[in-house]
């Protein structure tokens, strides 16, 4: 305890900057799996082609795909913008399934009643199908999220900050108190980022509460 | 672009510190890992799934492990237990048997009942039932539970260079150690294709192994793994 009390600030720092590693790629996977799901869902090929490079991407461990985008990308080997783009393939290939298959499993019937009604496909989309895939995209995004808060970490092997920092400086001066408090911190951060988006998910789908409490 | 230069270079794939070297070693952890997390996990799975005591421990352990990071267990444990294979293999393995053990037990659990009654009614019995029925029924996702791990294992082993293991990793870690830029990038495209040419081979394995009557939902079952460590529960926080 010792040493967590006496690097409080610089604990703080390394939190905001594993924040800000972790977080962004969690909201433009998201974004991008969207559209691409939404492609994917249209035809059995695109499907299959979706899917399979989605596999193929998220089978490429991190640590190598850290050191591999920078050739892609054309940036410096510790440019930040690596880490974030990594961790936005990881999420992006985890959710792009997720999104199709949420998308798939809306029921045509309602699909057909919002034709009916008038609705265009955008609109359709964007106001009926969308809101429908809500919980199954939304189990898929906390899997990413925890996932990817996770996955900072492994950065600090090549130099990147955040938490991991506290792994590899605990274990080069030999401080373990400095490494328990990181993986402590790390599994903190992760439990609270999936119990918000859990909450988010209750805020924006109130009729699966009211299904539920109909149950009751 | 001369990022690849390192990797067509022959002196690179010769001697002790060479790449067929790092490979046969990446491929010695690994191989050793799994070897061990089977043998722990898929008795303790097929005990868990057949008797359905402990269950929940079960899908709470493999979720929890997805946020648990890798480079602190294995700094952690290199910390305490020292610098050799004994550390990283103790992390290596830590690592390998949740996922074995979910896939053994959901495996297990969901062979549909009606199979076990049938073969209840043949006149089997729990050993026979387990070993003949629910065992060949699970395999699907029990070799989806072993690719996983094998994932997960190859990854943290690349890791495992930063605490002076050999492999692959070595590559990255003593390429950065010299800005040898070039070593990195060709050590990490190994990495990736060897990460990916294991996945295929455990494929063409679960194709080779399972009974052609499972084979629909393996595809189904098997590409799923990916989103969810155990097919059918919600992930992390609820069962942590």
């Amino acid at each position: 305890m010792t040493w967590v009390l006496g690097n409080l600030p610089l604990i703080g720092d390394l939190t905001l900057e594993h924040l800000a590693f972790a977080l962004p790629p969690v909201v433009l996977g998201l974004l991008l799996a969207i559209p691409l799901g939404w492609l994917a869902n249209r035809t059995r090929v695109g499907r299959a082609i979706v899917i399979n490079l989605a596999g193929l991407l998220y089978t490429v461990p991190s640590l190598a795909l850290f050191v591999i985008l920078p050739v892609v990308l054309g940036t410096g080997i510790l440019d930040p913008l690596n880490v974030i783009v990594a961790l936005t393939v990881y999420t992006l290939a985890l959710l792009v399934r997720t999104v199709a298959d949420a998308l798939s499993a809306v029921p045509g019937m309602v699909i057909d009643s919002a034709t009916a009604m008038g609705y265009r496909p955008v609109r359709r989309f964007l106001a009926v199908e969308l809101p429908l895939s809500i919980p199954v995209v939304l189990a898929g995004v906390r899997v990413a999220a925890v996932s990817s808060i996770s996955l900072v970490t492994v950065g600090s092997v090549i130099g990147f900050g955040g938490l991991g920092k506290m792994f590899t400086d605990g274990f080069q001066r030999d401080i373990p108190q400095e490494i328990i408090a990181g993986i402590v911190l790390v599994l903190v951060i992760a439990l609270v980022v999936d119990g918000l988006l859990l909450l988010l998910g209750r805020a924006l789908t109130p009729w699966t509460q009211v299904r539920a409490g109909a149950n009751r | 672009m001369n990022a690849f230069g390192w990797l067509f270079d022959p002196s690179n794939w010769t001697g002790p510190q060479g790449v067929p070297q790092r490979l046969v070693e990446h491929l010695g952890y690994t191989a050793l890992t799994l070897l061990i997390a089977v043998i722990i996990a898929v008795p303790l799975g097929a005990w868990i799934g057949h008797t359905g005591r402990g269950g929940f421990l079960v899908v709470g352990l493999a979720n929890g492990l997805r946020a648990l990071p890798t480079l602190g267990l294995l700094v952690l444990l290199v910390g305490a237990i020292g610098i050799g294979l004994l550390g990283p293999l103790v992390a290596l393995v830590v690592l390998a048997v949740p996922p074995i053990l979910a896939g053994t037990y959901a495996g297990v659990r969901n062979v549909d009942n009606a199979v076990v009654d049938a073969a209840k009614g043949m006149g089997m019995r729990g050993r026979d039932v387990l070993f003949q029925v629910e065992l060949p029924n699970a395999l699907p996702l029990m070799i989806g539970g072993i690719r996983s791990a094998l994932l997960q294992v190859l990854s943290t082993a690349t890791i495992a260079a930063f605490v002076a293991l050999g492999g692959l990793g070595r590559f990255i870690v003593d390429g950065l150690a010299v800005r040898d830029f070039g070593q990195m990038i060709g050590g990490s495209v190994l990495v990736a294709a060897l990460a990916i040419v294991a996945d295929l081979v455990l494929a063409g394995l679960q194709k080779l192994l399972v009974s052609p009557g499972l084979q629909a939902a393996a595809a189904q079952r098997g590409a799923r793994r990916k989103l969810r460590a155990v097919p059918g529960q919600t992930p992390t926080a609820e069962a942590a």
